[in-house]
């Protein structure tokens, strides 16, 4: 069976092993591999699944907080009370480039079983999509089926989707991104791990295993994106049905004590989950691929270890217990086979009708040759320098600002998932963060996705600070200290010294970041080579970021309330056009941020949370992408309340995206009292005018609010018409 | 009053409505499993949303077929309470215990969002509680929720009152005459797209839903009552 020299290479090439790694295969084992071998290494040694050009940077990231944390396992989380509430974000970018609709299917798929393989209950998902401009037919398309994907699996899983990010840029047009953030809960004390132990069955949970989705991790997502159409068989198909079958039927095994350990089959199939589980609890499997439930006939060994099928769960469980897994399983109408079973020796031993297919020793599975890409400074980008022109027609230049695809709601999006299947969600998606009641406590969580490829490009040190700092501002808007934070990080191919650059400059940033805010990263994914032929993307890392909602009675909406509210920006006024959007629109050069201060940033959050609680905000919404007269824009369109500014206000005033900084509305009875507090406590703050009305005005220019409104909400759904 | 909240596989409301039914309004209630050939002494059985069995052929037109729904149609044809949510209201019509059909929204987009829907009808069991024409804030969330019937059949609906519930202020999926639930003749069997489990406490920014439980669990010698 094993392979002659020649085919070897070419094959080993094929599965995208180059001859180094080949080579170090050989030695290792001391043998030709055998086809199967060979192919379960390709997949296990792959990027996607490996970490190899990423994990070292890892061990930088905080791992501990105010909270007790879970880290280590598929997914990490927190614990608060005898709650462990465990998250992840996974990306399924380059699936959804090919075949929009399953590719983002899955990801949600994918991410939930992630979650539901610590023991916990999917109790929320959140996305962050990036796409190109939403010019052509070709990008409609593929935005309105990744829309569709996450629509029919989130739907009909019942897990809602509660929030999450979309924004547009061309260098995503032939490399979407789809990133797919989910959260469970369980009793801190039924928390499962992927730890096996000898001596007991393994067993194969839920759907049939076909031929779909192989090499999707070594072939698809660990290579740039060329000659899409050829890689379509790699993508997966999904079936939420299955999926919502196995979370129950996973969930009540558990309950009942029925599991040594789980894990869930998702990139690298049976070839990840038999290394890693073994790996993890020090011992070996012996499996039987002629148990594996089929889906379709005549299947290669080869091919039930590198199937990605979905809805499949991998789980040892003491041999007295498999009959009543069985008849769970089957109550769900799902699959659940003893396929092998657990062994001391450390070895993952393969047969296939009795005879041998493969025989690796765990250590080389999960263990690859270390790769160390190139390492190259970033060079100095030029500094602030830009001149604006003299505006004509601002009243002209701030609607056409409005209608910029990153600012317009995102409402046509997020209506057509349900947000509000299992009655948690109390903040839905559209404000700054989305929070969700815990039934049977008094608190609630609150979790805020952000991402700026546009700042992380412009510097990717400060710009991954901005998003930690926007997400820590979106938590204290609906009066949440940040606990812990799970990061998905999106960049291009970590073979090429910019790329690879970007990624640490990031990753720096994030730690620093996370040290100086206390919050601990206890989880996350990496997706590297997106690129495609015309170049590569903005880095994206993406930050998801929880906290405790102590009363969610405190929580204000984010528009404007009443009429005659005193409106303030908290924080400094800023002036720094440089990173933002308007620069961009624009058309005018600029690579640099404003400076971030993390001490005042910080204390605004701080300031925030106490105004919240102290009942002081009528209305509160934190700025970002778009600046003050976009968030001004927003507070307007939600209700239908007006505003009236006092105070006149310059383009640099009305666009910077300086952080640091909540717009809130105060009832007129209060105005001095919270005058008073905020110049006690030394926060810098700005009186902007008051509400009512139904205009927009400043600078002597007024904008109807149904005006703003029809811009803001029904501008996504004209272009996606069509 | 012992309500059953039935589960189909797929079903993903079961659990919001049993927590209604148990926690906030703190009645007796049991799961009734899709298989199950005993209604096990329940008063009122509740349909909950979701997708049973993956609703892959036509929302509903697997679950008509379980053994459930045989238990449910005796129960229903001697005065049982019946209630159909979202999905739930798709097996109803599905198996001829309503008149109708739920068709794809004429979007063709899954919708979620509060709707307002006006009480037409408060002289069923369901509705005892609201006041004629009262407006309530109740949420959607379907794909397939355009309410369908022939002409004929819809005249003789209007007659017997059979039309409990209208969307108002606007028509969020195209359904015929404005229609968001609707009754048998006896009035004990209620189908509805909207979610009043979705707005039964006030944490949820809603309470609408909540007289809709309250008006069933506050009956008396129904006919339902001798079943047991």
């Amino acid at each position: 069976m094993n392979l002659q020299e020649i085919s070897l290479f070419e094959t080993a090439e094929q599965l995208g092993l180059n001859r180094r790694e080949t080579e170090n295969i050989l030695e290792r084992l001391g043998r030709n591999p055998s086809k199967t071998e060979l192919a379960m290494v390709s997949v296990e040694w792959s990027e996607h699944c490996s970490y190899r050009r990423s994990r070292k940077f890892f061990k930088n990231f905080p791992r501990s907080g105010s909270v007790p944390t879970l880290v280590g396992e598929d997914a990490g989380g927190i614990i608060i009370d005898d709650l462990a509430i465990v998250f992840k974000i996974e990306s399924h970018n380059h699936p959804s480039q090919i075949e929009p609709k399953h590719g983002a299917a899955t990801g949600v798929g994918g991410i939930i079983r992630d979650i539901l393989s610590c023991g916990a209950r999917p109790i929320a998902v959140l996305d962050s999509l990036r796409f190109g401009s939403l010019s052509g037919l070709n990008h409609k398309k593929l935005f309105q089926g990744v829309v569709d994907g996450i629509s029919w699996y989130g739907n009909s899983i019942g897990v809602p989707t509660i929030g999450g990010e979309t924004d547009f840029h061309p260098s995503y047009s032939e490399n979407c991104l789809v990133n797919v953030m989910c959260i469970g809960t369980a009793s801190k004390n039924e928390i499962l791990t992927s730890k096996a132990k000898p001596g007991c069955a393994v067993m194969i949970l839920g759907a049939r295993t076909g031929r779909d989705g192989i090499g999707g991790c070594s072939i698809l997502a660990s290579q740039e994106m060329r000659a899409e159409l050829e890689k379509r068989p790699t993508v997966q198909i999904g079936d939420p049905y299955f999926g919502k079958c196995l979370i129950e039927a996973t969930l009540e095994s558990a309950s009942k004590g029925l599991f040594v350990a789980v894990k869930d089959m998702g990139a690298a199939g049976l070839t990840c989950t038999t290394s890693e589980m073994s790996a993890a609890g020090s011992c070996g499997m012996e499996i039987e691929l002629a148990k594996i439930p089929a889906r379709e006939k005549n299947m290669e060994s080869y091919e039930f270890m590198m199937s990605e099928s979905q809805e499949r769960m991998l789980a040892v469980v003491e041999f007295e217990k498999t009959s009543e897994v069985k008849n769970i399983f089957h109550k769900w109408g799902l699959e659940a086979e003893v396929i092998g079973k657990t062994i001391p020796e450390e070895k993952v031993k393969i047969f296939y009708h009795h005879s041998p297919a493969a025989e690796i020793p765990t250590q080389l599975l999960i263990e690859p040759l270390p790769v160390h890409p190139e390492i190259k400074s970033r060079p100095k980008s030029p500094g602030s320098q830009y001149s604006i022109p003299k505006i004509e027609n601002l009243k002209n230049l701030f609607l056409k600002f409005l209608e910029l695809p990153s600012l317009i709601s995102k409402q046509w999006i997020w209506n057509q998932y349900d947000y509000m299947v299992q009655t948690n969600t109390v903040v839905p998606p559209g404000q700054d963060a989305a929070v969700l009641r815990i039934k049977g406590k008094p608190w609630g969580i609150a979790v805020a996705l952000e991402g700026n490829g546009r700042y992380c490009s412009k510097d990717p040190f400060l710009g991954s600070q901005y998003l930690l700092a926007e997400a820590v501002r979106n938590l204290a808007c609906v009066g949440v200290m940040p606990l812990a934070a799970t990061d998905g990080l999106n960049f291009g191919n970590p073979d090429k010294p910019e790329s690879y650059a970007e990624f640490i400059s990031c990753l720096e940033g994030l730690t620093q970041g996370c040290k100086i805010l206390n919050i601990p990263i206890v989880s996350g994914n990496v997706s590297f080579y997106n690129e495609s032929p015309n170049g590569k993307i903005l880095p994206t890392p993406i930050i998801g970021m929880i906290g405790k909602c102590e009363n969610l009675a405190h929580i204000v909406p984010s528009g404007f309330q009443n009429q005659g509210d005193k409106i303030y920006l908290i924080g400094p006024q800023g002036t720094d056009l440089s990173g933002s959007l308007f620069l961009e629109f624009m058309e005018i050069q600029n690579n640099s941020l404003p400076e971030l201060n993390w001490e005042i940033e910080r204390k605004i959050a701080q300031i925030t949370i106490e105004l919240l609680e102290a009942k002081f905000l009528n209305s509160c919404h934190d700025l970002g992408q778009g600046g003050l007269i976009t968030c001004l824009c927003e507070c307007v369109v939600e209700k239908g309340c007006g505003a009236k500014l006092e105070k006149k206000l310059s383009i640099e005033e009305l666009f910077n995206e300086s952080p640091s900084r909540i717009l809130v509305s105060v009832s007129k009875e209060k105005k001095e009292s919270f005058e008073t507090k905020l110049i006690a406590e030394k926060i810098p703050f700005l009186y902007l005018g008051e509400t009512g009305g139904d205009k927009l005005s400043f600078n002597q220019l007024e904008f109807q609010t149904n005006e703003l409104s029809k811009i803001y909400f029904q501008t996504l759904e004209q272009i996606m018409s069509f | 009053m012992k309500v059953g909240v039935v589960q189909f596989p797929g079903s993903n409301c079961d659990s919001d409505v049993f927590y209604v039914c148990r926690e906030v309004l703190n009645q007796e209630t049991i799961y009734l499993w899709h298989e199950e050939k005993t209604l096990h002494g329940c008063d009122f059985v509740i349909l909950p949303g979701g997708f049973s069995y993956g609703d892959y052929l036509r929302p509903g037109a697997m679950a008509k077929l379980s053994p459930i729904l045989t238990e449910i149609k005796n129960f229903a044809f001697q005065g049982g309470m019946v209630l159909g949510i979202c999905n739930g209201f798709q097996v109803l019509t599905e198996s001829g215990l309503l008149p109708g059909s739920l068709l794809k929204n004429e979007n063709g987009r899954f919708i979620c969002q509060w709707t307002s829907v006006r009480v037409e009808n408060i002289k069923t069991p369901f509705t005892s509680l609201y006041r004629k024409w009262e407006s309530l804030k109740m949420p959607i969330a379907h794909g397939e929720g355009r309410y369908f019937v022939d002409k004929n059949t819809l005249s003789s609906m209007e007659q017997e009152e059979q039309i409990v519930f209208r969307y108002d202020l606007g028509n969020p999926n195209g359904s015929m005459d404005f229609i968001a639930g609707v009754c048998n003749q006896k009035k004990n069997v209620l189908g509805l797209m909207p979610h009043p489990e979705r707005c039964s406490e006030s944490v949820l920014k809603g309470e609408d839903g909540l007289r809709l439980f309250q008006s069933v669990f506050s009956l008396s010698g129904h006919p339902l009552s001798r079943l047991a």
